[in-house]
């Protein structure tokens, strides 16, 4: 539905222009709680108003529908927006708030009191309508933001980080809300966040940004499970780096030799190599302790760090000194307790690593 | 590709903008561009000269009305800024106290009061003493203007003193400066930037009235606006361009001199 | 010596001056105009209400009756008249460039205001001796109008209503500018992008949500035109060339010409009531504003 065409923006002209966004092409389907993750700066934001109009993109197109916005203003665009700052107007009230898109449509009043009303009611915030939107609280702004973007039943709904000013509770809260209203609406969602436990909890798919480019697009199991390159990986989540031998590669599977002379099979993913040195990339929680001689890898325990739901050893591993992070649920049938500075075996998940792009 | 939405844009307001700015500096080029007329008219232009400078110079009346507008916008800038810094320190960065409502009513209310109110006020008051002690000098006039600019003079350094670091001149009170001292060598070094800008803007502001000094002037006290005032009832020549023109210059590199002061600043 | 005393002593010499030449003699403009006229200018010391009558009506010196003063009354008008047009004519021009100028980059807006503030720096009667070197019959306007065959004869523009209105709209423009300016620059644009999003078009975006944000400074910029322009003297005496009175000069004419002291402190204290009422005004509407936003 929406189609993202090797975008690209630039501020500034001549030499020191700035590539905020670099070639970017995705395309977000109907219906889809879509995400863009990524660091801060890098150009999430900039993708955000391109969609909704308020910037031009300096080469490549959009289309919505298979229709191309370039000549659209952005009140001609069926796109609504909550922004950062929920930008409510001051001078309004919560109802007049949620009732501006309409109105400004030409929708008729009977038209708008009812839609206000049942937008209001869909973010439960019928009782505080005639207030002004300074007398209501961070969340409570947030909750009309949001009935204002879906009053006029837009195509898209594009949210730029609208969690991050709450608390963790009530963003705990808001996540789930807002999952609840995309379903109920059917409205396609561009959500933007830098957090990624946020983006893995509530999309279909997301796009992991970094320095003006799409470096992932994929379901959220896909991009824990399976990240295609090292910046992705490290992103999102807690990711062991190791250096390996590629010896074999059967389509998918791939047979690597580790430094310390153990052979894994890992998933190839994307790269395309078939031998040769390349880097394995393995999650804290595919690993487990165990005794000296019966895991692939040895080294010495640094830290034992706790958690509370789980805890994270932190060991050096013999021979190569690279640090590698196992973490393990705690359960009241306890392990074999470990001591700091005691040597142990690390025996890693079959096939659960992932080799990287370069 | 089609241009991209500028959301900042209204239509039309640039060039409404453009017109502004052209209309607010046309008139005051051509008076300037006039003031260098070689011919008698000040809208036909007969090529480039000095002469209405030096006439300008030469005449007398010109030159006792520059002389009495100097003395009185020093004399004025001086007593009001000096004044001005007094009721600052009293006023600024303090617990509200009984009276503070009168005494910024007292403080802004010639910016309150038209002009015209102020001046007509004046000439009654300033009547009757003349009539009393038979005083006709200068200081009518000074007091008068002092008064005018006080206000001006107050605002800079108010804000000056409400930027200003508390904890410095409580750490010169604990090294055993008295409040005296303390003033002299912490409070005023850094309430310098505020005086001086008080300072000039009495300075400018005494130097262009007209109404006030119009009303309150005794016989034979002219100074240049009011010069120029009734110069109009004559035939206009360049000559008044030429005044114009330097009293412009003065301005604008006053307000020029602050404007990159306090950028600096920043 | 104890905080109040200090305070006492520094602000004594500034209370001193403005006493005596600034609010003190507002009083005995008030005692003046219970008096009678001298016959050489002055008063003579018997109370009357002449005065303050004769500020809106007059008696006719054979018969004795009252009526309405019209000399005055349409003086009157003319100054609200003047006042409000010059308001309004700021408002126009100088909306749009406050606007043009809280939307430069950040760096060259204090530059652009520059632009503004200089003007308003530099001597009203210089910039309305500018303004009427321009629109005279021998001025400039009228030397190129005829020089390019547009007219045969200078469009007499000087002395006329329309010379005062342009003439103080160019003083006192900036003031208009200055408050609006400043309400602009603190305007969060993502509100003017949150009102097109929502389908409005530019002019609804002016209109339903510039406009009311900025509303407290276009009240302010209102005030600060509407008040001088009421009491001016300079420029209407220079542009209406002693034909087209306003308040101010038909004030100075009761102490010239007309030697009516008690009538002229009476019209002073009229317009400065006028001139308090507008700023109460404003104060009041300043501070619903601040309310209605805290
Ligand atoms: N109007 C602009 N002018 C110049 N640079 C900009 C502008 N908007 C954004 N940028 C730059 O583009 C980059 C991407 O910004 P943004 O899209 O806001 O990032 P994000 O939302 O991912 O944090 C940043 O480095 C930012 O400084
Ligand atoms: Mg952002």
């Amino acid at each position: 539905m929406i189609e993202i065409d090797t975008v690209s923006k630039l501020f500034g002209a001549g030499d020191s222009a700035f590539r905020a966004l670099d070639r970017v092409s995705v395309t977000i389907k109907e219906n889809e709680f879509f995400t863009l993750l990524g660091p801060s700066g890098c150009g999430k934001t900039t993708l955000l108003r391109l969609i909704a109009g308020f910037e031009g993109p300096t080469s490549g197109k959009i289309l919505l529908d298979g229709q191309d916005l370039a000549d659209k203003p952005p009140y001609r665009r069926p796109v609504n927006t909550v922004f950062q700052s929920y930008a409510l107007f001051p001078h309004m009230t919560v109802a007049e708030n949620v009732g501006f898109g309409l109105t400004m449509l030409g929708k008729p009043k009977s038209e708008v009191a009812a839609t206000v009303s049942e937008m209001l009611a869909l973010v439960r915030m019928t009782n505080l309508a005639d207030r002004k939107t300074s007398q209501i609280s961070g969340g409570q702004q947030q909750r009309v933001a949001l009935a204002r973007a879906l009053a006029p039943r837009p195509k898209v709904l594009l949210l730029d980080e609208p969690l991050s000013a709450l608390d963790f509770k009530l963003r705990k809260e808001m996540q789930l809300e807002l999952k609840r209203l995309q379903s109920e609406t059917g409205i396609t969602f561009v959500f933007v966040t830098h957090d990624q436990e946020e983006a893995l909890t509530m999309s279909d798919r997301i796009a992991v940004m970094s320095g003006g480019t799409i470096r992932q697009i994929g379901g959220p199991r896909e991009i824990y499970d399976q990240p295609s390159e090292r910046f992705v990986a490290d992103f999102i989540g807690d990711t062991n780096f190791l250096s390996a031998e590629m010896i074999a590669r059967t389509g998918d599977s791939a047979q690597l030799r580790l430094g310390q002379g153990a052979e894994v099979t890992a998933r190839a993913g994307q790269v395309d190599k078939t031998s040769g040195a390349v880097t394995l990339a393995i999650r804290p929680e595919h690993a487990r302790l165990v005794a000296l001689d019966a895991g692939q890898l040895t080294g010495t325990l640094d830290d034992i760090v706790y958690f509370g739901t789980d805890t994270h050893y932190h060991i050096t591993l013999d021979g190569i000194g690279t640090r590698f992070v196992l973490r393990r649920q705690n359960s009241p049938d306890e392990m074999r307790p470990v001591q700091q500075g005691e040597r142990v075996g690390i025996a890693l998940a079959s096939s659960a690593g992932q080799v990287l792009k370069d | 590709m089609a241009k991209s939405f500028d959301v900042r844009r209204q239509p039309g307001f640039t060039a409404i903008a453009m017109l502004c700015f052209v209309l607010l500096y046309l008139p005051i080029l051509l008076l300037v561009a006039y003031s260098f007329n070689a011919g008698q008219s000040i809208s036909q232009w007969e090529g480039l000269s000095l002469r209405w400078y030096a006439s300008a110079w030469q005449n007398d009346q010109i030159q006792s009305a520059t002389i009495l507008s100097v003395t009185i916008a020093v004399t004025a800038a001086f007593l009001a800024t000096s004044v001005a810094v007094l009721a600052a320190l009293a006023t600024t960065r303090v617990k509200p106290w009984r009276g503070q409502t009168v005494a910024f009513a007292m403080i802004n209310q010639p910016l309150m009061v038209p002009e015209i109110v102020t001046a007509v006020s004046l000439l009654i008051f300033f009547a009757m003493i003349k009539v009393a002690t038979g005083y006709t000098g200068l200081w009518y006039l000074i007091i008068a203007h002092t008064a005018f600019c006080i206000p001006f003079a107050y605002m800079p350094i108010r804000a000056r003193l409400q930027g200003m670091n508390l904890s410095l001149e409580q750490a010169g009170a604990d090294l055993y400066g008295t409040p005296v001292k303390v003033f002299r060598y912490i409070t005023l070094p850094q309430l310098w930037p505020g005086i001086l800008a008080g300072g000039m803007l009495s300075f400018v502001i005494s130097l262009d009235d007209v109404v006030i000094t119009e009303f309150v002037k005794s016989a034979g006290q002219d100074t240049l606006p009011t010069y120029m005032l009734g110069q109009l009832r004559r035939n206009i020549t360049p000559e008044i361009n030429a005044i114009s023109t330097a009293l412009l210059a003065i301005s604008i590199l006053m307000v020029t001199a602050m404007f990159f002061f306090s950028r600096t600043r920043k | 010596m104890s905080p109040s005393r200090t305070r006492f002593a520094l602000l004594a010499p500034a209370m001193v001056i403005l006493f005596f030449a600034a609010a003190g003699p507002l009083v005995i403009v008030l005692v003046y105009s219970f008096l009678i006229p001298g016959d050489y200018g002055g008063v003579v010391w018997d109370f009357s209400t002449d005065a303050w009558f004769g500020v809106v009506a007059e008696r006719d010196f054979f018969t004795d009756q009252l009526s309405w003063a019209d000399a005055h009354l349409s003086v009157f008008w003319r100054s609200i008249k003047l006042s409000l047009m010059t308001s309004v004519l700021s408002l126009v021009i100088g909306f749009p460039t406050a606007y043009f100028i809280a939307t430069r980059p950040k760096g060259s807006r204090d530059v652009w205001m520059l632009l503004i503030m200089i003007p308003f720096w530099t001597n009203l009667l210089i910039r309305t001796f500018a303004i009427m070197e321009l629109i005279r019959n021998e001025g400039t306007i009228n030397t190129v109008l005829i020089a390019m065959g547009l007219v045969t004869q200078p469009i007499q523009m000087l002395y006329t209503e329309f010379s005062m209105l342009v003439g103080m709209t160019y003083v006192y423009l900036p003031l208009m500018i200055l408050p609006i300016y400043a309400s602009m620059e603190r305007l969060d644009f993502s509100l003017v992008e949150a009102g097109y999003d929502l389908y409005a078009t530019r002019w609804q975006v002016l209109r339903r949500v510039i406009f009311p944000l900025v509303k407290p400074g276009v009240v302010a910029g209102s005030i600060l035109v509407f008040v001088p322009c009421l009491g001016a003297y300079v420029t209407p005496r220079v542009l209406g060339g002693g034909k087209q009175l306003m308040l101010g000069n038909l004030i100075e004419l009761q102490f010239g010409q007309l030697r009516n002291w008690p009538l002229g402190a009476a019209l002073s204290l009229t317009l400065l009531v006028i001139v308090m009422i507008a700023l109460i005004f404003y104060v009041r509407a300043a501070g619903n504003e601040g309310n209605a936003h805290g």
